[in-house]
């Protein structure tokens, strides 16, 4: 899977969670300051895409994860790694 | 509390989402025009159960009152009862801003709380497991938090809770907000019930006590409170909201007022979980409670609005309660069951029916007992059948009472400065 398709399928489920337009949801774009996910919001996000890749995103991998572009890089990581 | 320490509180803005209309004038108009809100379930498919029909909130768009994001994060029943506080608060151009905001509260009771979440959530929990709950599980189910979240959207910072009384649970959040603006607590309170729990577990649990109608061929006469063929009530939904005040605080700001709150009675039948204590001593002691509470006499209530629910033990045992606190005036006094058109809204039905009794005093009409054809021989006071009435009403009390033995009553009076 490309960089594009991942963000493509990151920016859609970013808009269906956060309610924010699809315009908003920039690579450079801060889930907390730009696009107003509190905690709960940061839990519910993260599951949501354990299914859309089908991986999973352990809590102090998440933590780390404050922008799009950072949570694109992070399921490109997984999908390229070989799986256990 | 002595009387010299007592506030006197009055009722500036009321706020009402109903199975007859989601703002207050349609509410009123609703109930006057005898509309029925009762109707098949569309909320889920109830094919397999034993009671089919509800009445349900039609029309209802919580982005009205809410952001997206926001709604989506609320239980029904806390979309409702935010919404209607939101009513409540405009109705009465009340402004919470920075100076005042410690001094209203909000007080929300609800019967059953976020079932509907709860329900999806066991669903996900058994199908997928526990690591694919919702984060918004808990705090979209639980009990408190149309409360929570009332205060969140109007900024009011001051008393907060939510009584879980059952069906008395709207009628108890008024009393306990008219208390704590008597003893100088807040300066003004966000009140009532609110409630949505037309849901599969619901459905199925009242039906197993045996406590709903199961006329699903005529669901439209389903509710026939005081009527010999009743056979149990209707799971309805929705929220009623009062907003009290201190009345000298209203009046200063040229508040319309549309009653003043002035008793509230509560007692336990302390007998069976959900059956009536026969005789109904424990209903007949809180409407006594509620007049002596307002220093008022049996004769001087012109309009009760019954808890009425159209059970076989409640409205008969409503009828003897009635008749033990008020004695020969029971046979004068106008009574009417507006769950007849509302269904039974549980922990809301206190809140709706609060705000039709203020409707009542500040109107002088009296809505009506719809589906009364042919009234049970036990029942045998006025229930103002069919059609509503205009009656001048100085004094008119509320009954709530709900599983448990609570027993509540309000009495609100005509408001004169």
């Amino acid at each position: 899977m490309s960089q594009d398709d991942i963000f493509t399928r990151v920016q859609k489920i970013v808009k269906e969670q956060l309610e924010v337009e699809l315009s908003e949801v920039k690579p450079e774009a801060n889930f907390a300051n730009d696009l107003g996910a509190d905690s709960l919001d940061t839990v519910e996000l993260v599951m949501a895409l354990e299914e859309e890749f089908d991986i999973e995103i352990p809590d102090e991998a998440a933590e780390g994860i404050t922008t799009v572009q950072a949570c694109v890089d992070y399921i490109n990581s997984q999908l390229a790694a070989p799986k256990a | 509390m002595t009387n010299i320490e007592r506030k006197r509180v009055v009722i500036t803005g009321l706020g009402a989402i109903t199975p007859i209309g989601n703002t207050l004038s349609e509410y009123w108009e609703g109930l006057l025009a005898g509309k029925n809100g009762i109707g098949p379930i569309t909320l889920f498919d109830p094919s397999r159960h034993d009671c089919r029909f509800a009445a349900e909130v039609k029309g209802y768009d919580p982005h009205d009152y809410l952001e997206r994001k926001e709604a989506k994060r609320m239980d029904r029943f806390a979309q409702f009862g935010v919404s209607a506080s939101k009513q409540a608060v405009a109705d009465a151009k009340f402004e919470i801003n920075d100076l005042n905001a410690e001094q209203v509260g909000v007080i929300l009771g609800t019967g059953i709380g976020g079932l509907k979440v709860l329900e999806d959530q066991q669903e996900i929990y058994l199908n997928r497991g526990p690591d694919r709950c919702s984060p918004f599980m808990i705090p979209m189910m639980i009990a408190n938090m149309a409360a929570g979240l009332t205060a969140i959207h109007t900024g009011a910072k001051g008393p907060n809770s939510c009584p879980v009384t059952a069906c008395a649970a709207g009628s108890n959040a008024v009393g306990d907000a008219f208390r704590l603006v008597q003893g100088g607590y807040a300066q003004a309170m966000i009140c009532g019930g609110t409630e949505a729990a037309v849901t599969p577990l619901c459905v199925a649990g009242f039906a197993a006590a045996r406590a709903l109608s199961t006329r699903n061929d005529d669901p439209t006469h389903a509710c026939r409170p005081f009527d010999r063929d009743r056979d149990g009530f209707v799971v309805g939904e929705g929220a009623g909201i009062l907003m009290l005040e201190e009345m000298e605080y209203a009046l200063a700001r040229g508040a319309k007022i549309y009653a003043e709150i002035v008793g509230y009675g509560l007692t336990c039948d302390a007998y069976h979980m959900t059956s009536p204590v026969p005789g109904g001593n424990g209903a007949s002691r809180a409407m006594a409670l509620a007049l002596k509470d307002a220093g008022l006499t049996p004769d001087q209530v012109s309009y009760i609005n019954a808890h009425g629910t159209s059970t076989l033990p409640n409205d008969s045992t409503e009828t003897k309660a009635i008749k033990q606190t008020l004695g020969d005036h029971a046979y004068k006094v106008a009574i009417s069951s507006t769950k007849s058109m509302t269904g039974h809204l549980l922990g809301g039905s206190g809140g709706i029916e609060a705000v039709a009794t203020v409707m009542a005093i500040a109107n002088d009409k009296i809505p009506p007992t719809i589906n009364l054809e042919n009234p049970d021989p036990e029942c045998d006071l006025d229930y103002v059948p069919h059609t509503s009435r205009d009656l001048k009403v100085d004094v008119a009390l509320s009954n709530s009472f709900g599983f448990g033995g609570h027993n509540v009553t309000l009495a609100f009076k005509k408001f004169v400065p």
